[in-house]
């Protein structure tokens, strides 16, 4: 027997020659995760610190300056004194001078003394209202420190003690560097295959290459193989930075988070192909990868955004994004340290979404010119 | 058994008919041209003939079989060039060799002779590390060719491969066909050079989708009735409009250098010393002149409307 030559290696060699010769490519295929991870990581930041707060110190006494020197002793507040009229606080507001009005009354001390209710009026700019909230939140926390510490404790009937799993000091960066890895890597891996078939129709070697016992299915798996290995590494080098500097915890296993990346990053780089046996022109290709990987990605995977919290509509709308299900297995790896079997149902269905996209990229795949 | 055969083929793009019914039939071992201008269809003729498009009407086989219902059969025995260049051109002249060779899963034993052989008649061998990007118009083409070769195919179609190519490198080109015809293969190749119909076994004259001659060169040639005269003079343009007067002329063409003038019968020298008087001294000099394909060409078209 001949010894012969399998063709979907002739194509991934091919591949792998076009992916180290355009340097350039491979150079953003590199930095642009890097810096989209670092600049979405820091100002994707659901915290707010050193707010701009004005204080009215009518009572200018011990126990007033023990409540404002609690508020500014924190790193969320940023205090300066008002001396003003009160009947321009509003300018503060209007100028962006503050955030935030904390009055204090003038018998702030007696009231205190008698254990009578007293009222410290805070007045909070809405205008954004999430950070309205968040600033009420701080607010109603120092407060209730500040009772604790003057032993001006109010009866409650019962006992409320809070305990927050997997992300306790609630911190923006655990829930969301998961959330912009499954961005990056659906994004940078359809991006990269949804040139491929395009550009050899737009340059004519398709032309080229169809005239030869290639099958579909060669060229398909054969353009699929290089581009894991290279999206895989841009993974590794994103949850690198995950772990280096944001300091995302990995409590689950590394091994599980590798193999099901992959099976995240295959279902990604299908989808590219799929819009690449559509696609008439490179440019087209590109556009429709973006539209079709960032902004589902975003808005509907539950990277920002609560699926629960959607209309009901949109929530059967989340089951064709990947991304919803690579964020399940992220978060439960990297928060939860889940094992596979609480990621069975994700995982499959992933694979499900790869073996459906690469059948469809091989069914559209037209193997003459006619349109 | 002919090596493609053309029935009544038929194609068009929307409402334009691109090709309207053509019968044509290649014999194996043939080196068989398809001359024409451009838009003539040339492009859906050969496109259609290598499986990339599908006939809407009749039927084309290719080394005994349909291409509509045998596919793959046929790219696997056809080396196909297109009329773009259609190699990878971030890839060197090896490279591109090797993956085509992959591709048609040309066995290794074979292929390093294989690819000895193809560097020796495009003498490439030394621009092997090249990238194909960086070749000249005429290497390029013959990468092309030599890509279209590596599975020694039993039929070549050529699309115009030497159109935008130096002389000298056109002339290499057509020697190299003619090795490769010599060596059993039938190429069917198309042209927008008149001139290198003469290269051809045998012609097809394409014109606006219909073959409107078809033959061995010499035969087209020698068939054409009547007499040409190459005639040079002083002012050429004055020589024109004089001969256009003429009874007995048929057609009269400006060429760079001089005259080309066919007439209805043979003129005798007599006829020849009364021009050159009539004309004042502008006819100087008429050599006998043998059609060339052009002129057959523009003979048909003539016939034809």
């Amino acid at each position: 027997m001949k010894k012969r030559h399998n063709r979907i290696f002739a194509v991934v060699r091919k591949e792998y020659l076009h992916i180290i010769h355009d340097y350039r490519t491979l150079f953003i295929v590199f930095l642009m995760p890097v810096a989209q991870l670092i600049i979405f990581g820091y100002a994707l930041n659901m915290e707010i610190q050193r707010v701009d707060m004005a204080v009215i110190d009518r009572a200018r006494s011990p126990k007033a300056q023990k409540l404002i020197e609690e508020f500014g002793g924190s790193s969320y507040f940023n205090l300066f004194y008002y001396d003003g009229r009160y009947a321009d606080i509003e300018t503060l507001f209007k100028t962006r001078r503050a955030k935030v009005i904390m009055t204090i009354p003038r018998d702030f001390d007696r009231r205190l003394l008698r254990r009578s209710m007293v009222p410290v009026q805070f007045l909070i700019d809405a205008s954004d209202a999430n950070a309205a909230t968040l600033i009420r939140n701080y607010c109603n926390q120092i407060i209730t420190n500040f009772n604790l510490k003057t032993g001006n404790r109010t009866a409650l009937p019962f006992d409320l003690r809070r305990t927050i799993y997997f992300n306790p000091n609630m911190k923006s960066a655990y829930f969301f560097v998961p959330g912009l890895i499954a961005l990056i890597l659906i994004m940078i891996s359809a991006l990269l295959t949804s040139v491929t078939i395009a550009r050899e129709k737009e340059t004519g070697t398709m032309e080229q290459i169809l005239v030869s016992p290639v099958r579909p299915r060669e060229i398909i798996i054969g353009k699929v193989l290089p581009y894991i290995l290279l999206s895989f590494m841009d993974g590794a080098v994103i949850l690198a930075i995950a772990k280096f500097v944001f300091q995302v915890p990995f409590t689950g296993s590394l091994l599980l988070l590798i193999l099901l990346s992959v099976l995240y990053i295959i279902t990604a780089l299908s989808m590219g192909l799929m819009i690449s046996t559509v696609a008439p022109t490179q440019q087209v290709a590109m556009m429709m990868a973006l539209t079709a990987t960032l902004l589902p990605t975003i808005m509907l995977s539950g990277l920002i955004f609560p699926i629960a919290s959607m209309p009901e509509i949109l929530q059967y709308f989340t089951y064709i994004v990947p991304a919803r299900f690579y964020l399940l297995i992220v978060r439960g790896i990297l928060l939860k340290g889940s094992g596979f079997v609480q990621l069975l149902a994700p995982s499959a269905i992933l694979a499900f979404m790869s073996f459906f996209l690469l059948n469809v990229a091989v069914r559209k795949f037209s193997l003459n010119l006619e349109k | 058994m002919n090596a493609i055969k053309i029935t009544n083929f038929h194609k068009n793009y929307n409402s334009v008919e691109a090709v309207k019914g053509i019968d044509l039939a290649v014999n194996s071992g043939e080196l068989f041209g398809i001359i024409g201008p451009d838009g003539a269809g040339k492009t859906t003729l050969t496109r259609a003939v290598c499986t990339l498009l599908v006939p809407d009407d009749g039927t084309i086989f290719v080394d005994g079989k349909d291409v509509v219902q045998n596919v793959a059969r046929i790219r696997a025995i056809l080396g196909y060039m297109p009329q773009r260049f259609s190699l990878y051109p971030d890839l060197s002249v090896e490279q591109n060799l090797r993956f085509f060779a992959d591709l048609f899963q040309v066995p290794a034993q074979e292929r390093e002779e294989r690819l000895a052989k193809l560097f020796r008649f495009s003498r490439l061998e030394p621009f092997k590390k090249r990238k194909a990007e960086a070749l000249s118009g005429g290497m390029k083409q013959k990468l092309a060719l030599s890509c279209a070769l590596i599975h020694t195919p039993k039929i070549l179609v050529l699309d115009e491969p030497t159109l935008g190519v130096d002389p000298l490198s056109r002339q290499e080109f057509w020697q190299i066909l003619h090795k490769i015809r010599d060596e059993g293969s039938t190429i069917l190749v198309t042209t927008s050079y008149m001139d290198e119909a003469e290269q051809c076994d045998r012609v097809a004259l394409f014109f606006k989708g219909e073959i409107v001659g078809l033959d061995t060169p010499e035969n087209l040639k020698n068939h054409y009735p009547f007499p040409i005269y190459k005639i040079y003079g002083g002012d050429l343009r004055g020589l024109k409009s004089f001969f256009d007067t003429l009874n007995t002329v048929h057609t009269s063409q400006l060429f760079g250098d001089a005259l080309h003038v066919s007439f209805a019968e043979e003129p005798s020298l007599t006829d020849w010393k009364a021009w050159q008087a009539k004309s004042g001294g502008n006819l100087q000099r008429w050599v006998h002149h043998s059609p060339s394909i052009e002129d057959v060409f523009l003979e048909l078209l003539r016939e034809q409307t």
